[in-house]
């Protein structure tokens, strides 16, 4: 019997689980990333590959320990180092003596054929192909409700009245999308979610300000690789507004015409002309429409040697100065804690605060 | 109107596809200056202009680039992308003209063409390639015939060049033999042993940022021989066990190379030269290790250098190393 486990990024994990237990998988669910997931990880993992490789390194051993054998992941085409982690990581656990499936699915459209290769081998269950289409149709209808609701919590955390509620209700939802096994479910548990966070009560003149994050997606999506970041914005007063959820990437990644693309790409020309891989010029891209839409400020963040990053953060002090928008950006790696971030947080969301008091004063018809 | 000057500065891409660029910006009556052999000064002013977390080679980059600023009317900075519609290079040096563009100020105007051509068919490849070229060649001269001579003149020079790196000259060598210069050294001291040491060519060929890796080989009696001395066949063919190749061109050819001289066993041992930082090394470097692990009778280092590398920790790591090798080599 396959005992299937796959990299924890955000709730998606939520879905996936469904999708897997679904095709007839018992499934290991990964545990959130520790500092023991990343000890294990930064202990196997070549020095300077970047965070999100170690994270999974370790993700992928510590469920090995808990019984896995197979190991579902993504693939890619480079030139980011991502589309190489599977095949290093299955090397890397060779090489510690585990034997595991390494299932690492490429872009469908590419290729085809090995998609649904891949997706037979995980069909534990021997669903016919319009029964899979339907479950991986149902697991893309929770993960959009589990972005939505992430998305809720954004707007509503920096306005709450006591610290803290946000987050607990967001728990409590992830918990009941978690148990929703049928479109009526997932509908109900989503629209439970809803009006849950949106009962809870806000303070409707504080000042909020408005920051974009901008970055590599893993470190973006996983809150343990990010320190919470968005909690702590959060609690500082900070509408956060993501410029990347898995299910827009997905889809972007499927339609490279889509609408939010080729604007980002649009706005991105003049700096970076070309995709280089990874998230650099969406980077670029969003930076500049944030500027557009009138944000406080951005916050960028990449793990340490993340190649397309460390370009876009090159181009970006100039389009930070030229676009009159602040950049904060992180690079993190294992050793970054949580009080050195807060702290760099808290005095950059001064700045923006003063500066957004400055420009109301001196034009006062402008409210916020 | 007299002739432009472009430069090119001496590092990254410059080691293998120097000569080309050279000979067709001559052809079209343009001159070619190239920034000095790298020294401190120029890794100051990298260190201090680019980012903190880019790596050596880039940092050094920017100090090439600066050198070149009063010197020359143009700076030469391709884009890239791929050039045997296979395998790409590192994602910095896609967004090279970019970071070069929007961090340095006061350069001459940066001439960022690009060469691409991904997933292109037996002829498209090679179209590309010399679109590529004439987009440059339009920048100095109108005349299309001129720029087809040149085109063609940077194809036998390039032929020329790989021949020589076969002939087992470095690129260093093989450019001034092109540049006119008599052949000083091939003869080899017959050393006793032999290495293969592998990396980047802007990590290999560059004496200033590996603290003389080759030189000190040489001296300690090794003969050496590089992914450059092999023919593009013998890369091409070497098969590996993994479902994806390495993406990045010099990556490919390291993680082939090192197979090769794997398999072939007729090198004494394998040092594999990496930079701090390197992203797509952290990767390589980790998977030739592994492999080595297979062939137990070719002893294998790993030598890291950063802009910090000093002279005598690097040396002791090679004697040792080659003290190593010569030993057992002796005990068999």
């Amino acid at each position: 019997m396959l005992k299937v486990t796959f990299p924890r990024m955000g709730h998606s994990y939520i879905a996936f689980k469904m999708l897997m237990e679904e095709m007839g998988n018992e499934v290991i669910v990964p545990p959130r990333p520790s500092k023991k997931t990343l000890d294990l990880g930064v202990q196997h993992a070549p020095e300077f590959a970047c965070l999100p490789f170690k994270i999974l390194l370790g993700t992928y051993l510590e469920t090995i320990e808990m019984g896995a054998n197979t190991l579902v992941t993504s693939g890619g085409h480079g030139p980011c180092r991502a589309g190489l982690y599977a095949q290093v990581h299955h090397r890397i656990i060779e090489d510690l003596g585990h034997k595991v499936n390494m299932v690492c699915f490429e872009a469908p459209l590419r290729h085809p054929i090995d998609f649904l290769k891949k997706v037979n081998f995980l069909n534990s269950a021997r669903l016919s192909y319009r029964a899979v289409y339907q479950a991986i149709k149902k697991g893309w209808h929770k993960l959009k409700a589990l972005d939505n609701v992430e998305k809720l919590t954004h707007k509503i955390r920096p306005r709450e009245l006591v610290a803290g509620t946000t987050s607990k209700v967001y728990h409590k939802a992830q918990l009941w999308l978690d148990k929703a096994k049928t479109y009526g479910q997932i509908d109900e548990a989503y629209n439970e979610s809803v009006k849950a966070l949106n009962s809870i009560p806000q303070d409707p003149d504080r000042m909020v300000l408005k920051v974009g994050m901008i970055g590599e997606i893993y470190v973006l999506l996983e809150p343990a690789s990010n320190q919470e970041i968005e909690e702590i914005l959060g609690n500082l007063g900070v509408e956060v507004e993501r410029s990347m959820f898995l299910t827009g990437w997905t889809r972007d990644n499927l339609n490279k015409n889509s609408e939010d693309v080729v604007t980002c790409h649009e706005a991105a020309k003049s700096w970076i002309p070309v995709a280089i891989g990874g998230h650099g010029q969406d980077s670029v891209g969003h930076t500049v429409l944030y500027a557009q839409r009138g944000f406080d400020g951005v916050v960028q963040l990449a793990p340490f040697t993340c190649i397309p990053e460390i370009v876009s953060k090159t181009v970006l002090t100039k389009v930070s100065r030229k676009y009159d928008i602040p950049v904060l950006t992180f690079f993190l790696d294992e050793q970054t804690g949580k009080a050195g971030m807060a702290t760099r947080l808290e005095a950059f969301v001064d700045l923006l605060k003063r500066k957004k008091l400055a420009r109301l004063d001196t034009h006062p018809a402008v409210t916020s | 109107m007299s002739a432009a000057t472009v430069g090119i500065p001496r590092a990254l891409a410059y080691y293998l596809y120097f000569p080309r660029w050279r000979a067709f910006l001559n052809e079209l009556g343009v001159n070619v200056v190239t920034s000095g052999l790298s020294n401190r000064q120029m890794l100051d002013d990298g260190v201090k202009e680019a980012l903190a977390e880019a790596c050596v080679p880039i940092k050094l980059y920017y100090g090439h680039v600066l050198s070149l600023k009063d010197k020359a009317d143009y700076i030469f900075v391709p884009r890239l992308y791929c050039l045997n519609s296979q395998t790409l290079y590192c994602p910095k040096f896609l967004g090279l003209p970019d970071m070069i563009k929007h961090s340095l100020n006061h350069l001459p105007p940066v001439i960022d063409t690009m060469f691409n051509n991904r997933s292109k068919g037996f002829l498209a490849r090679r179209t590309e390639l010399a679109k590529s070229f004439f987009e440059l060649g339009s920048k100095f001269t109108n005349d299309k015939l001129k720029i087809l001579k040149a085109f063609y003149r940077s194809l036998t020079t390039e032929h020329r060049y790989l021949e020589l790196l076969q002939s087992g000259l470095l690129p260093n060598q093989a450019i001034t033999v092109l540049g006119g210069a008599k052949n000083t050294d091939t003869v080899y001291a017959e050393g006793s042993l032999k290495f293969a040491v592998l990396g980047y060519p802007y990590h290999l060929y560059d004496d200033f940022i590996n603290v003389g890796v080759l030189t000190k080989l040489r001296r300690l009696g090794v003969q050496v021989v590089t992914t450059e001395n092999l023919s593009p066949a013998v890369l091409v063919r070497q098969k590996h066990q993994y479902p994806k190749d390495m993406f990045w061109t010099f990556s490919d050819r390291a993680f082939r190379s090192a197979l090769h001289f794997f398999q072939e066993g007729r090198v004494d041992g394998v040092i594999y030269v990496t930079a701090f930082g390197c992203g797509p090394d952290a990767m390589v470097y980790r998977m030739i290790e592994m492999e080595s692990k297979k062939y137990p009778h070719i002893p294998f280092m790993i030598l890291m250098i950063d802009e910090h590398s000093g002279e005598a920790g690097i040396s002791t790591r090679l004697e040792a190393f080659t003290d190593m090798v010569r030993r057992r080599k002796k005990g068999v």
